[in-house]
């Protein structure tokens, strides 16, 4: 699971030392991403994530999924 | 304490130091509304998708184009092109800015009468005129031009019919410089043929030429083809005028002026490559003047239709749903589909959102709801995350779409058009099961119970 590894910054910028590829990301993935990498499981994301933004569960839930399909055609999600 | 605004989770890989996305979008495209009226507040009001037409925008645009021509020659008379948009309200608008109507088969014959134009102003153009309605047109005077030398011998046989001597037209075709060359319609100058058709006309006795047409193409983005095809008529007209001693009344130069809309496949935008009308209106008359013989000034016929509709029309349409494509590209789906969108083919449409939104842009495509591969309404444009329920508002494309869309898979949807002073009014009704069952049989013996 690459993202352990990936170094992200406060203004969006995230580096992946093991192939050196840049991204761009916005704080919503941010959050997901660091959370995913503590083991913390989608349903549970998705309901932080409406409790902190003006979301429903159930967009946030379908978000994160969506999300979790980029990380993996990235190559940042196994 | 206050939730904090959401925006989607994005994240976009740096491909290369010249992309533009993963960066918040510097100048979002975003209309609000149509004729001066809240976009969002039709959609909540009518439904999505809406065609939508702006009344102001049309007239304005036809009187520039009016102004134009009028205020380089004197005899100047527009014919609104049906088949670019044959709605019952967009032909008055045209109507009542003085336009006549042209028109290429019965139905649409049939559909201007019903509208209230007299035959006297009807231009009936088109390969295929059924005899019947050959008929019809000569009885009421209307403006036949001919296409084909079987065409002559119908309109002889119309003539003999009804102990008339009916004045008509020749559909005329030429080399203009243009690739490719228009060649189908009417008769070729080059080769003769054009004069052989005028000859044929003479020997019949029976029809007399009193105008000459061309349509030389469409979409034309060198103002000078219409300058040498202007030349072409005009020096044809005193030959046949010489020659055979027919008397000319008119020159109708057909249409094909571009709109400003972006064609698939050319890298400057129409701002660049689109003549104005006045360019186009400055070689057509200039051609005029420099190959007209003495003080005649036959009627200037013009049937321009794309560019006087295509930018006063407008498809708002609804994201329903969004996803990741294997290709890592984000796919929206949206309530509006090719079959909606049948100038797809050719153009690049101008896709605006109507609000600002937060957050990086990503590469993604639009598709439309039908099952089928083929629709996609724009393979690649850069767009913040948008939620279900946000609007993209698609133009131009007030030309060819309404008349060329095809029921296929779901239902046609409403039109509307914003009125000069603000109205919003229905022109098209949304289709519902009976508009498309109406014409259907089920012999007994399928009926299921």
């Amino acid at each position: 699971m690459r993202i352990e590894n990936l170094a992200i910054n406060k203004n969006g910028f995230a580096f992946d030392p093991t192939t050196g590829e840049t991204f761009t990301l916005n704080d919503t993935a941010r959050e997901i991403i660091e959370d995913l990498a503590k083991g913390i499981d989608e349903k549970e994301i998705a309901k932080k994530l409406s409790k902190e933004y003006e979301v429903t569960e159930e967009e946030a839930f379908n978000d994160v999924l969506d999300f979790k399909e980029k990380l993996k055609l990235y190559g940042l999600l196994s | 304490m206050a939730k904090k605004t959401y925006e989607k989770p994005t994240i976009i890989k740096v491909e290369s130091s010249h992309s533009k996305a993963g960066v918040p979008m510097p100048k979002q495209k975003i209309r609000k509304t149509i004729g001066g009226v809240n976009i969002d507040e039709m959609v909540d009001k009518f439904g999505s998708p809406l065609f939508i037409f702006d009344e102001k925008a049309i007239r304005e645009k036809y009187r520039r184009a009016y102004e134009a021509f009028s205020s380089r020659y004197p005899n100047v008379q527009f014919g609104w092109s049906y088949k670019t948009n044959y709605l019952k309200a967009v032909c008055a608008v045209f109507h009542q800015e003085g336009a006549i109507a042209e028109v290429v088969s019965e139905f649409e014959y049939e559909k201007a009468r019903e509208l209230g134009i007299d035959g006297k102003d009807i231009i009936y153009n088109g390969p295929f005129k059924p005899y019947e309605s050959l008929v019809t047109a000569a009885k009421e005077g209307a403006k036949i031009h001919i296409d084909t030398f079987d065409e002559i011998n119908d309109l002889e046989k119309v003539a003999d019919e009804l102990g008339l001597e009916i004045p008509v037209a020749i559909r005329l075709n030429m080399d203009t410089g243009i690739y490719p060359q228009w060649s189908r319609f009417g008769f070729n100058i080059e080769s003769g043929q054009a004069m052989d058709a005028v000859k044929r006309i003479r020997a019949g006795g029976k029809l007399r030429l009193t105008g000459l047409h061309a349509h030389i193409g469409t979409f034309m983005l060198d103002a000078n083809a219409y300058k040498i095809e202007t030349a072409k008529m005009v020096r044809f007209m005193n030959e046949v005028e010489e020659k055979v001693g027919f008397t000319i009344e008119y020159i109708d130069v057909g249409g094909g002026f571009a709109s400003k809309n972006h064609l698939k496949g050319i890298y400057q935008p129409p701002e660049v490559v689109v003549p104005t009308i006045d360019d186009y209106a400055e070689a057509i008359t200039s051609a005029l003047y420099e190959n007209l013989k003495g003080n005649s000034y036959p009627k200037l016929y013009l049937e321009t239709g794309r560019h006087l509709i295509d930018e006063a029309g407008y498809l708002v349409t609804s994201v329903v749903a969004s996803k990741t494509l294997p290709d890592s590209r984000r796919s929206y789906i949206v309530d509006a589909g090719v079959n909606l969108l049948y100038t797809y083919f050719w153009y690049k449409f101008n896709i605006e959102l109507t609000r600002e939104v937060s957050g990086i842009s990503e590469p993604a495509m639009i598709n439309g709801p039908l099952c089928m591969n083929i629709d996609v309404i724009d393979e690649s444009i850069l767009l913040p995350r948008l939620k279900r329920g946000d609007k993209l508002v698609i133009s131009p494309v007030g030309a060819y779409n309404v008349t060329q869309w095809m029921q296929f898979i779901r239902y046609r949807p409403r039109v509307l058009m914003v009125t000069e002073d603000g109205n919003v009014e229905i022109i098209r009704e949304k289709e519902d099961l009976s508009d498309i069952e109406k014409r259907e049989i089920l012999p007994e013996k399928l009926k299921l119970k």
